[in-house]
């Protein structure tokens, strides 16, 4: 049986009439125990020992051709079973969503760092070294674009945009802000490397691998592969984080295949640290330039966002900076440009919050600003900017307590205690400071499929090729699953990640909770209407409590009333609420920062996120959601550069040392609270993304309080301390 | 050239032959198929793989096996099993220090020794005082699991989950 | 990696003949293996000491402290006598790395760490040091984190150990084994080497030579500072880092021994930037003439033009720091 819900009108709030008191509550990851031992396989993991194992050999130009791969001496080399150099290799991996294959053929060199040749060997040992030795001769081109100043900007016309006359009100304003800021490439740096083991049996293919987004990957897989959809399997149980950089087939997958292919054996391909840098995604450096015009009181009365951004040629993708600009604060005048450079770098893909987390760092940054130029509160100066409908397209917003956020936000962090000229407040040699930004992040709903089966003796299952990649799927689909059934939690087994499941979201975009989750209720609910029918009773009659039916006021077991398994598969798509409203979750960061007024190092002390993003599934793992991005959001700020050698494009410091992603010292305790709210226009569930806007502003509240702290703006992320460094005082 | 080494893990011995460059890591990840300890980036950079060798934490894909003859070797996997948690493994898990889940086993092998380190009066770059004792804060176990990054970002919940099976007792 | 024969060292005789026979020593291998991986070492004989006696740490007959080479950075930095007498050098240890590297990077092995100059790292890249003759890609390049003293126009790395900061505030002296059975006995000042015209020479050890222990003079006294500068606040390498040992006596500085991190190819320490505040009141003016003389032949070279203002406020920072404990 099959049930369907395409989202056209809001939706009752059926799942919170169920008061079973388990979605929403604090609950323990399901699978942590598993995690906590060792005991949860990922993708590198699954195999019997009997696999060859693949390393890749890479580009050391930034472009041209591979005129000679010296083949003969590495198939010459102890255990080397296969050097795969087919046309079918990948360039780079293919785009969230993209269902083809990305750009392939390791002839064309586009980037330094591009997987040229996969040398497969009995051993890791034997392969890396192979690799490492694989000579490669290129003819170079003279041509080649390695920064973005080198190639001239493509203008993407749909992003061009003039509403009313900005240039007319930055000259009329009382308070104009016009400012260029930049940010540099970054990585996702997922603590699991990219990993497959590739297992052919005949014309058909298991792929274990590491992805966020299944359905989208078998497709991306076969196209690579030139084979039938159907005849590919992709299992990835266990993710070990994503945040963008799984969300398409990449290299190792599609090098895992071939290769298996070839030796009629199991292949697995992890790629090393450094690859994981240079040959999987980054997020693009931007350069942006904001400007805000406001009249006497601090409103807005035009705004203009304007970024240029890279990728390599032929990629669709291009950093959508201003999406949140859009939607966020008021003005009558508004003006956007979008120019993208065409350069021989690492693809440029989407990283966790694309679009937000660069796009808001500069935008808050630049709120920032106007408040300090026109003299009023920066909680103030946000409260209001609030626009009544979508400025641009004057649709209604859907659920936001945007302005809550700000001002509850701020009476528990204490905002009123700042003093608003910098430089003021000093704890020995560090200087202190308070500083605030908005959070926004649009949210969207995505087709999803799932399978719920309610079992004769009174147990569920849940069945989808929906991930979790850390963000708490097992956990929230079981939740949902026994709010709606009426069932004790660990009655309900829930099975993900492989394509043999129905399709669902994937984990994206923040839309996975909420699209997967609405499948889950979709066939929950029908399978309560199923449960109603054979009872002869109607579906809101129906209570289902602890595993029990209650009718008559008689309470009994499901298993007593079930003489077989109820599968319904749910099927939800987004439909006209998508439309007809704008539908994003708000929030706001403060933060306290200590900046050495002798080094320049910031030290984040304090840091308070306060959130409404609908119903939130689970707390617990909302809130670690919420951490996660916040911290992503320092690391942005403070430390964070993937860094592009200026002659070549090359990442000088791909890896984990010189790649500095925040460690343990320095994050303080974070605050994160969430506010009650319900969005009937987003999915049945009511709820709203949460894993993409923890980082969405986080930043621009660490800068800001580094602007309050010391006086010093900086514009050029991250604030490292020599960016500091020469706004300090004499010591 | 294959060498023979012989490696107590979890209290029982293992007979390797393998090539000399199999890292520690990686003869227990795929020869033992103990795979509970991660590999990250395999340069020490990140704290994945950390096992506990001789009673200390080190960086297993810092090492060759070869070099560990003999060696008394703990993974993730002999600290605690689904059932039968270590009091840190049970804190991780209700205070949610993790969310992928890969960088976990070496956080948790890497908290185990170094509240042993801690017990043993050893001072952190953080500590006031080198000399005197070091309570333990949360900056004190911030700076001390230092070397288990955690993409996840999952630290405020690493800190709460330490610090709670320490005041707890024994981990 | 490439291959290689593993053997395992039954004396320090047995090492030093294996290693002139050209084996590479392998003690901690933290550093070792993580350039052999990246075949920017590829030795094909290993010669492992760690089962040597050479991890004990005993005081010398003149009241010094002399450490054994294979002495793990944790047991060096948390030994009661260098936390009380040696302060500087724990806080050195301790600010380095991370509780995994420390507990197996010996004391030998960080004195013989190579620097982290990106280009090094990568062997697609022309290095002087690594591949002499090729050329310097950092000079022009990414170079945040290395030279601006020491220098020279064929290499502008680091060397970015803490410990052996430390060690040259404190005069410490490296005790070495050679293939003859010899054993010497030099300052350490005299163990790292400028790059020069031969970058990928960097210490004054002959083939065999074998660290045996590093040996510390008596305990200087004072007020011991170690303050490290860094891109994250911890398991990053120095930016800046100052070692610093000082007395005060009626209200002048009697003595300090000051060496620094991050600034250039060796630890660093200069003779004239003692002298000019030995004897003086502390003041910021003489704080500033030290950091003059420090400074006075620096060189940036781009991204790392930074460190010449970040190592004079650093300096007198931990000058005034110290004055102020001292007195």
């Amino acid at each position: 049986m099959t049930a369907h819900l395409k989202l056209d009108k809001p939706q009752s709030d059926r799942l919170g009439d169920m008061a079973q008191g388990v979605i929403g509550r604090e609950t323990p990851r399901r699978e942590g125990p598993l995690k906590v031992t060792g005991r949860a396989p990922y993708a590198a993991e699954v195999g019997d020992g009997t696999e060859a194992v693949g390393v890749f050999a890479r580009a050391t130009i930034a472009k041209g051709k591979v005129t000679k791969i010296g083949l003969d001496a590495v198939r010459a080399l102890p255990g080397v079973c296969a050097v795969i150099t087919d046309e079918r290799l990948l360039r780079n991996p293919a785009q969230g969503t993209a269902n083809t294959a990305p750009v392939q053929g390791g002839r064309d060199v586009a980037y330094f760092g591009q997987p040229i040749a996969l040398v497969v060997a009995e051993t890791y040992e034997q392969a890396r070294h192979a690799a490492h030795g694989l000579e490669i001769a290129y003819d170079a081109a003279e041509d080649a674009a390695v920064t973005p100043e080198d190639a001239e900007p493509e203008s993407l016309e749909s992003k061009q945009i003039d509403i009313g006359d900005l240039d007319t009100a930055m000259s009329h304003a009382a308070h104009s802000m016009d400012a260029t800021y930049t940010t540099p490439s970054q990585n996702s740096a997922a603590m699991e490397p990219h990993a497959s083991i590739a297992v052919w049996k005949g014309d058909e293919l298991t792929l274990h691998g590491s992805y966020q987004m299944l359905k989208f990957n078998r497709n991306e897989l076969a196209d690579s592969l030139g084979v039938d959809p159907e005849k590919v399997q992709i299992k990835s149980p266990y993710v070990g984080g994503g945040f963008g950089s799984k969300l398409g087939i990449a290299p190792e997958a599609v090098g895992a295949a071939l290769a298996a292919k070839e030796l009629g054996r199991a292949v697995r391909v992890v790629l090393t640290r450094p690859q994981v840098f240079e040959a999987t995604m980054r997020r693009s450096e931007t350069r942006q330039r904001v400007r805000l015009a406001a009249d006497a009181d601090g409103k807005l009365t035009g705004i203009g966002h304007s970024a240029w951004v890279s990728n390599l040629v032929g990629e669709a993708f291009s950093e959508p900076v201003a999406q949140a600009t859009h939607f966020t604060y008021g003005g009558a005048n508004r003006s956007y440009r979008h120019l993208i450079h065409r350069v021989n770098r690492t693809c440029a893909g989407s990283m966790r919050a694309p679009g937000e987390a660069v796009g808001m760092l500069a935008l808050e940054n630049a709120m920032d600003e106007l408040a300090h130029a026109a003299g009023v509160d920066p909680v103030e100066l946000r409260l209001k900017n609030i626009p009544d409908r979508h400025p641009e397209d004057d649709k209604p917003y859907s659920s936001r307590r945007f302005a809550d956020c700000l001002t509850e936000g701020a009476r528990a962090f204490g905002w009123h205690k700042r003093n608003p000229t910098p430089g003021q407040t000093r704890d020995g040699e560090w200087l202190i400071g308070l500083g605030m930004a908005s959070a926004a992040r649009g949210n969207i709903l995505s087709e999803s499929h799932a399978r719920v089966t309610l079992h004769s003796d009174g147990t569920a299952t849940v069945e989808t090729d929906m991930t979790d990649i850390g963000t708490g799927t097992y956990t929230i689909l079981g939740q949902i699953t026994a709010e709606m059934l009426g069932l004790p939690l660990d009655r309900v087994n829930v099975a993900l990640g492989d394509t043999a499941f129905p399709p669902a979201s994937g984990s994206g975009g923040s839309w996975g909770a909420g699209s997967s989750g609405s499948a889950v209720f979709v066939a929950c609910q029908n399978i309560r209407a199923a449960l109603a029918e054979k009872l002869g009773m109607e579906e809101d009659q129906l209570t289902l409590t602890e595993g029990s039916v209650i009718r008559n006021n008689t309470r009994e077991p499901l298993s007593a009333v079930l003489d077989d398994d109820l599968t319904v598969e749910g099927h939800i798509e987004p439909g006209d609420t998508s439309e007809e409203v704008q539908q994003a979750a708000f929030g706001a960061h403060f933060a306290e920062v200590a900046v050495s007024a002798v080094t320049g190092e910031t030290r984040v002390r304090r840091m308070l996120g306060c959130f409404a993003a609908g119903r939130i599934l689970n707390e617990q793992t909302a809130r670690s959601q919420c951490h996660g991005g916040m911290i992503f959001g320092i690391g942005a700020a403070l430390t964070e550069e993937l860094v592009h050698d200026p002659r070549d494009g090359h990442i000088v410091n791909h890896n984990l040392a010189e790649y500095h992603v925040p460690v343990n010292l320095d994050i303080p305790q974070l605050e994160v609270m969430f506010l009650e709210e319900r969005d009937a226009h987003a999915n049945p569930l009511q709820s709203k993304g949460i894993g993409e806007l923890g980082i969405s502003g986080a930043g621009a509240a660490v800068t800001n309080a580094i602007f309050n702290a010391t006086g010093v703006r900086v514009r050029d992320y991250p604030a490292t301390l020599d960016k500091v460094l020469p706004g300090l005082p004499d010591i | 050239m294959s060498l023979h080494t012989t490696l107590w893990i979890n209290g029982e011995t293992y007979a390797l032959d393998a090539d000399p460059r199999t890292t520690l890591l990686d003869a227990i990840r795929d020869h033992f198929n103990l795979t509970g300890s991660k590999k990250g980036c395999d340069h020490g950079q990140c704290g994945a793989c950390t096992m506990i060798v001789n009673g200390r934490r080190i960086n297993s894909c810092l090492t060759l096996a070869c070099m560990h003859d003999g060696d008394e070797i703990t993974t993730i996997e002999g600290l605690g099993q689904p059932g039968a948690m270590s009091a840190l493994q049970e804190a991780f898990v209700r205070h949610d220090g993790f969310q992928c889940g890969y960088c976990t086993p070496g956080q948790v092998c890497s908290a185990t020794a170094m509240l042993e380190e801690v017990s043993q009066g050893w001072p952190s770059h953080v500590s006031e005082d080198l000399e005197g004792p070091a309570p333990l804060s949360e900056a004190e176990i911030s700076e001390r699991m230092s070397g288990n990054l955690c993409r996840c970002s999952a630290y405020p919940g690493i800190v709460n989950a330490i610090r709670d099976a320490a005041e707890g007792g024994t981990t | 990696m490439r291959a290689f024969d593993y053997a395992r060292a039954t004396s320090a005789t047995d090492a030093t003949a294996k290693a002139a026979a050209g084996a590479t020593i392998i003690a901690g291998g933290t550093n070792l293996l993580d350039l052999m991986k990246l075949e920017v070492m590829a030795p094909e004989q290993i010669v492992d000491i760690n089962r040597l006696d050479m991890n004990r740490i005993e005081h010398t007959e003149s009241g010094g402290l002399r450490i054994g080479a294979l002495v793990t950075n944790s047991d060096l930095a948390v030994h009661p006598v260098v936390r009380r007498d040696y302060a500087v050098l724990s806080r050195a240890l301790l600010a380095g790395a991370s509780g995994q590297l420390r507990n197996k990077a010996t004391t030998g092995g960080n004195l013989l760490q190579r620097t982290r100059c990106g280009y090094f790292y990568d062997t697609a890249m022309p290095c002087n040091k690594r591949e002499p003759g090729t050329g310097c890609q950092a000079r022009d390049g990414f170079n945040r984190i290395l030279a601006i003293l020491g220098t020279s126009e064929h290499c502008i790395a680091t060397h970015p150990s803490d410990m052996a900061v430390a060690m040259r505030a404190l005069d410490a002296e490296v005790e070495i084994e050679s293939a003859t059975g010899i054993a010497r006995t030099i300052p350490l000042v005299d163990l790292h080497v400028l790059p020069g015209e031969t970058p990928h020479i960097e210490t004054t050890l002959d083939e065999g030579d074998l660290i045996t222990a590093v040996i510390l003079p008596p305990p200087p006294g004072g007020v011991h500072r170690y303050r490290k500068v860094r891109d994250r606040s911890s398991y990053a390498f120095a930016l800046v880092s100052v070692a610093a040992v000082l007395r005060i006596e009626s209200g002048k500085i009697a003595s300090c021994a000051l060496a620094f991190g991050g600034l250039a190819p060796k630890p660093w320490r200069v003779a004239k930037v003692e002298d000019a505040l030995t004897g003086q009141e502390p003041s910021p003016e003489i704080f500033d003439k030290a950091a003059d003389i420090l400074l006075a032949d620096a060189k940036g070279y781009g991204a790392n033009d930074f460190k010449i203002p970040l190592a004079r406020r650093t300096l007198k920072a931990v000058l005034r720091e110290s004055v102020e404990a001292a007195q």
